[in-house]
């Protein structure tokens, strides 16, 4: 299995860092958070990614997609993380595509994703409903009557939930929280009657909402594949969330290791540069080490999804609790190394600490995904 | 088919009809084969194994056959490695020679000492052990003092070697010695081999905290040493020295993602010595510390991949200078968690009361402890990818020269 990029993937990392730091650096999530804009992301910068092919790279061609894979797109978020750059990337193209792709039939893929591929639609997934991850712990009712279904519940932490075009709501028509029979996906348009959205400001300046679902009513057709199925492939979608985005993280951690690696090399105390002390010189290299198993394990995730599907469960577990660790460390390495100004919100080092700590929350910290290690390993 | 799976193909052939089922089975350390003029085999088929191995090169798959070896590629030699890990072939041939010696041959060594050195090396006829550290030079090797003065047609060497790993059964030793005690001191350092066997060598065991007594301590006493037996030039040692420390690190990383040794992985261990519950095992801590561990030496394996595959490329690979300090500390992480697994039967010393395997992992948990110091601390490791990767400047003085 590849655990090496090839030309066609390399050269779509440099473009999309070029893209990036020209449009958007981490100075456009800063203007974003100091202006409270409304969307939390910029619509412009979204048409220019979606023209570029972002939107699209992991649908198949027949839906209008450039059937680029896993480590397409993970190239791709690797390099927002080094911006961190707010966009409906994650939210929809990796996480929304993959719902409709794995779950719906092949009328409602027809109507979405070559709608998703261009970027005209967007979508969050709404699953969360207590502050911590349970894939299968929804509560959320889903009522079928003949051709049509009620909805009633909560959802919290859902990402681009205020700004998305259409929900997928996770929903229980049977069973209890926790068990994995009896789920659907609802697709449902945010603007429907009985939806209430709240933005929820996140210490990451990114996008999140909690929402209720009040006697929401919907044909039946919006229910994504068969009723009740969904506990058959939501996991492989919250698979694929999670190797991409440990991806995102794997940008972020480079990006502020160089930086801190820089100031190590700029900042003079006592007359020669601190990176010249052995105590600070130890602490980058382990982070230079822990950098070097990261990579590794989301190049494999990553290559797993398309290549050995059946690994998917234990790469992607290994990744994200992997990469959970590593933002840790080397966010709270970056803010302690750089001093009095690590603190300071002039320096950008305060937004990858924080935007560390809301990804190794989303789809699993790192007990998760060691609890989830260990059971599919057998003990 | 292309021409590696046609390899894979044949090799895999080859090692099904000539790979004794015998030697299928972990290796012990009583069991290992190291060569040299005392060595044993412990086997009949040992020696079988080892000899056809040794025919056709296959000892040192990736030398050039001109010097004995099997002139495979690197892919190749990957190939054969995959295909003996699957059958888990035994290892024919221990050697420093083959693993540390031989590469700096076939990059330093003159067509000479090439042709008298490889080829013996390959057939397992000589066994070698290393000299480099020294009572006073342990981390800050080129401060090392072992003399080699120039007599005209010989070398007259007088010091004395530490750590030098089995040297009371080796038969040569390569050494760095002071040729120029007035030079700065990596400049000052040759590179010579020299017969164990010579007037004025003797050694004495060490008893380590495992209880084994792998190591020595050398000392040369007015030894003569031919002139030929120079590598790399005169006071040009320590550029030997550094290639063939790559080597010895790139081993002991090896050695750190799967031990030769007869332990029980930790997973076999939690399932013999823990309480489980509902599949599970009962104590979560434990749970947790094993979960942690296994998916560490996952990323560290998938990292070895990594390193090779970018290597096979062409690319120029950041993996190979971590690899030693991450995988001698999962050794040592490894060692800590099996003893924690097994409580009060991981802490046995001595037979009766224990199986052998207990008694094993008891020792090899001592012995874990010098895997972070030799071949270069775990501190130095720190340093040098402080130094070579990061691009840190250099400490200062006041702390390196003190």
């Amino acid at each position: 299995m590849a655990l090496v990029l090839n030309e066609e993937q390399r050269l779509l990392a440099e473009t999309a860092r070029e893209f990036l730091q020209e449009n958007a650096p981490v100075a456009a999530l800063r203007s974003l958070r100091d202006s409270r804009d409304t969307t939390g992301y910029s619509r412009d910068l979204w048409r220019q990614m979606a023209e570029l092919g972002w939107a699209s790279v992991i649908l198949p061609e027949t839906y209008g997609g450039l059937e680029f894979g896993f480590t397409g797109i993970g190239v791709l978020l690797q390099e927002t993380g080094r911006t961190l750059t707010a966009s409906p990337l994650f939210a929809s193209a990796v996480v929304g595509a993959s719902a409709i792709l794995l779950g719906g039939t092949e009328a409602q893929r027809e109507d979405y994703l070559p709608r998703l591929a261009a970027g005209d639609l967007t979508l969050a997934l709404a699953l969360e409903e207590s502050h911590h991850h349970r894939p299968f712990g929804s509560a959320t009712r889903a009522e079928l009557n003949g051709d049509s279904i009620t909805l009633n519940g909560e959802k919290c932490f859902v990402l681009d939930g205020h700004s998305a075009d259409t929900l997928l709501v996770v929903a229980r028509s049977a069973g209890l929280p926790g068990d994995r029979d009896g789920l659907s996906v609802v697709l449902v348009p945010r603007d429907s009657a009985g939806v209430e959205c709240q933005r929820t400001l996140m210490v990451d300046s990114r996008n999140a909402a909690n929402i209720r679902f009040h006697d929401v009513s919907l044909p039946s057709t919006a229910i994504l594949g068969e009723p009740g199925t969904a506990g058959a492939w939501l996991d492989t979608v919250l698979d694929r969330g999670r190797v991409t985005l440990a991806a995102e993280m794997l940008g972020s951690a480079e990006e502020v290791f160089a930086r801190t690696v820089a100031w190590l090399k700029e900042r003079v105390q006592f007359g020669v540069p601190i990176g010249s002390f052995q105590a600070l010189q130890h602490r980058a290299s382990r982070l230079q080490a822990e950098l070097e198993l990261a990579r590794s394990v989301v190049l494999h995730a990553l290559a797993t999804v398309d290549d050995n599907p059946q690994q998917l469960a234990l790469s992607a577990s290994l990744a994200k609790a992997t990469l959970n660790e590593l933002v840790k460390l080397a966010t709270n390495e970056a803010v302690q190394m750089h001093g009095g100004i690590g603190v300071t919100d002039e320096l950008e080092i305060g937004f990858f600490l924080k935007r560390a700590r809301v990804t190794m929350q989303i789809f699993g910290d790192t007990g998760f995904h060691r609890d989830r290690y260990a059971s599919l390993c057998g003990y | 088919m292309d021409d590696l799976e046609l390899f894979r193909e044949e090799t895999r052939q080859w090692l099904e009809a000539n790979c004794p089922p015998s030697q299928r089975l972990p290796n012990t350390p009583e069991e290992q084969y190291w060569g040299g003029r005392r060595g044993k085999f412990a086997s009949e088929d040992s020696r079988q194994w080892f000899e056809r191995m040794r025919d056709r090169g296959w000892t040192a798959p990736e030398w050039p056959a001109a010097y004995g070896g099997g002139g495979l590629t690197p892919q190749q030699g990957q190939v054969l490695k995959e295909e003996m890990k699957r059958i888990r072939a035994r290892t024919p041939l221990y050697s420093l020679g083959l693993w540390m010696l031989g590469p700096a041959l076939l990059e330093y060594g003159t067509e000479a000492q090439k042709q008298k050195h490889l080829r013996a090396i390959v057939n397992g006829e000589l066994r070698w052990c290393q000299g480099y550290s020294e009572p006073g030079a342990g981390s800050d090797l080129a401060s090392l003092q072992t003399r080699a003065e120039d007599k005209g047609d010989h070398f007259l060497v007088n010091g004395s070697k530490i750590w030098t790993t089995a040297a009371d059964r080796s038969d040569w030793i390569f050494c760095l010695v002071r040729t120029d005690p007035a030079a700065k001191k990596q400049e000052g350092i040759s590179f010579l081999l020299i017969d164990m066997d010579s007037p004025g060598v003797s050694t004495t065991p060490i008893a380590l905290i495992s209880g084994e007594s792998e190591f020595c301590q050398t000392f040369f006493d007015n030894v003569q040493v031919p002139k030929e037996n120079l590598v790399g030039g005169l006071n040009r040692g320590w550029s030997v020295a550094k290639a063939l420390l790559v080597h010895e690190r790139k081993l002991m990383a090896e050695i750190g993602s799967e031990s030769p040794r007869q332990e029980v992985p930790p997973v076999q261990a939690a399932r013999e010595y823990l309480a489980f519950a509902d599949g599970r095992i009962a104590n979560s801590q434990l749970r947790s510390d094993l979960a942690s561990f296994e998916m560490r030496m996952h990323a560290i394996a998938l990292t070895h991949m990594r390193g090779f595959e970018e290597r096979a490329g062409g690319q120029q690979s950041t993996v190979g200078l971590c690899m030693k300090y991450l995988g001698t500390e999962a050794v040592k992480e490894k060692s800590e968690l099996l003893l924690a697994i097994m409580g009060s039967r991981g802490l046995g010393w001595e037979a009766p009361g224990f199986t052998p395997e207990e008694l094993d992992t008891t020792r090899l948990w001592a012995g874990s402890k010098a895997m972070t110091i030799a071949g270069g601390t775990t501190e130095v490791q720190l340093n040098v990818i402080a130094r070579n990767i990061l691009q840190l400047p250099q400490a200062p003085k006041a702390a390196t020269e003190s």
